[in-house]
């Protein structure tokens, strides 16, 4: 597929689940910057060259992912965050970036629930894309 | 100094001013609990009195008459039973007949006092009621840690389970979908990462059995007299590949040929391997590793120094927790359960000995392991 021109930030510790997406989303013709570490991302985050970020919640911190969209939507609040999780499996606690309540302290724009399959993070992608 | 409340449930003005004096300066040591004991009284005329004090505050004894004006104490206690309220009833009686005594109790009164009683009495009784609060509070919180420590494993377990499982199913489908193409040879890295993955949830579940065998006690130890130099030998050989893939070299460093104490040879080839595998494992290319064992006094030590990637104190102090391995970019392709020092540290434990680590970042780590080889492994 031809290049897009649009850069997509993944952070996942899992460097296999980091490396499908990555293979994914070139394959569609995305640019793709990795970081598997919150210290990584937000150097990065830092950086700025980036149209869209993957974040994975739980890292070395329990809650990695809600502090690098915090500094992602911080610096830009047009990039749109998608934020990847298993949480709710495994501990019973409920997040949804649509609720009103969640909405208030959440800055990512979508969460979705792992092991996401490619073609609903591709929807999700595209639509944050378009709105933006 | 922990105050318990007691409340006095009697109609006779004298009798409850009487209790009152014997145990308004009366305390105690628990040794047990590190704790001193002393109390605070709240008193009640009726039945009905009784049970506004105890809506309005906690208590945890209650002495009561058997004979009130407005109820029988027997249907007070009843009725706390049916509270399930947290508090032990000492049920007291001028009538200190056996069947009043035997009904109490039947009914879940913790002890009885037959009027008239001495200070002395009251204080033995209050005294053995305290007690008793204090053990089945402490056994309901152990019990209740214990919960939380069991259901917090299983769900790390979960995870670390999952994960692994995930990433070669995406992987599966990756190639099932032909996602870069027809070409067979396009997916060997795919095929690569979906073995290690799977050779890791192995290792984790093989690891898990042990924990477990060591942890129920079930395991059948098999203890005779065994040479660890011997057992020191079999490890290294076990790593030899793996770190002559990297340059490693692993020295063995003893005086003597032959160090003996009774023990269980399977687990002492567990220590061995963990130590000897995790000091290849978090090495450097052309790194060392040195294992020296020697005899001290009653021990036996065993040394094992790499020149590895080394860690941060901060995750020392984490090291040997269920399930943590310290992630970083350093060793993120290094595999492990997360399992191998809890195994480690419970084998120790047994020997009556200890461990001890010590870590610099890039310079490398060593692990101190101490056997005792005069008590009897537990």
């Amino acid at each position: 597929m031809t290049d897009k021109g649009i850069t997509v930030l993944i952070v996942e510790d899992d460097v296999d689940l980091q490396e499908q997406m990555k293979i994914y989303l070139e394959a569609d013709g995305y640019t793709v910057i990795t970081a598997s570490q919150q210290k990584e991302a937000e150097k990065i985050i830092g950086d700025k060259k980036f149209d869209l970020a993957i974040l994975d919640l739980m890292m070395e911190n329990m809650d990695s992912g809600f502090v690098l969209s915090h500094k992602i939507k911080r610096m830009d609040s047009s990039i749109p965050v998608i934020i990847v999780t298993g949480v709710t499996r495994e501990t019973g606690l409920h997040f949804d970036a649509k609720s009103k309540e969640d909405k208030s302290w959440i800055k990512a724009d979508v969460m979705l629930q792992k092991n996401v399959r490619y073609e609903q993070l591709k929807l999700e992608i595209e639509r944050l894309l378009k709105k933006g | 100094m922990s105050t318990l409340s007691v409340l006095v449930v009697d109609d006779e003005l004298g009798m409850r001013l009487g209790v009152e004096r014997t145990l308004r300066n009366f305390n105690f040591p628990l040794p047990e609990f590190d704790d001193n004991v002393n109390f605070a009284i709240e008193m009640a005329e009726t039945g009905k009195e009784a049970f506004q004090v105890l809506d309005q505050n906690r208590t945890d004894i209650v002495i009561l008459d058997y004979k009130l004006p407005d109820m029988q104490g027997l249907e007070i206690l009843v009725k706390l039973m049916e509270e399930k309220k947290d508090l032990l009833t000492i049920m007291v009686t001028a009538y200190a007949s056996l069947e009043v005594a035997i009904s109490a109790t039947k009914n879940g009164a913790f002890d009885f006092l037959a009027k008239p009683f001495t200070p002395e009495e009251l204080r033995n009784t209050i005294k053995k009621a305290a007690k008793h609060i204090y053990i089945s509070r402490k056994a309901r919180k152990l019990e209740e840690e214990k919960r939380q420590v069991r259901f917090q494993f299983i769900s790390v377990l979960a995870h670390e389970l999952k994960s692994p499982l995930a990433a070669v199913e995406n992987y599966l489908v990756m190639m099932k979908d032909r996602v870069i193409g027809d070409e067979l040879s396009k997916y060997d890295n795919m095929v690569g990462r979906s073995l290690i993955r799977i050779d890791g949830m192995r290792k984790m579940i093989l690891d898990l059995l042990d924990l477990t065998r060591i942890e129920s006690g079930q395991k059948q130890r098999n203890l005779t007299t065994v040479n660890i130099i011997s057992s020191a030998k079999f490890a290294i050989e076990g790593v030899l590949l793996t770190a002559k893939e990297r340059n490693i070299t692993v020295n063995l460093d003893c005086k003597e040929e032959v160090i003996e104490l009774m023990a269980d040879s399977s687990e002492l080839d567990i220590v061995f391997n963990n130590i000897v595998t995790n000091a290849v494992k978090y090495n450097k290319i052309d790194g060392q590793v040195n294992l020296s064992i020697f005899k001290e006094g009653d021990f036996i030590k065993i040394i094992c120094k790499d020149t590895g990637i080394g860690m941060s104190k901060e995750d020392v102090d984490k090291l040997f927790g269920e399930f943590v391995r310290i992630k970083n970019e350093k060793t993120k392709n290094v595999l492990g359960s997360g399992l191998g020092l809890s195994i480690l540290k419970k084998i120790v434990k047994l020997y009556h000995g200890d461990i001890n680590v010590e870590s610099e970042v890039d310079v490398g780590t060593t692990f101190t392991v101490t056997l005792n080889t005069q008590i009897e492994p537990s």
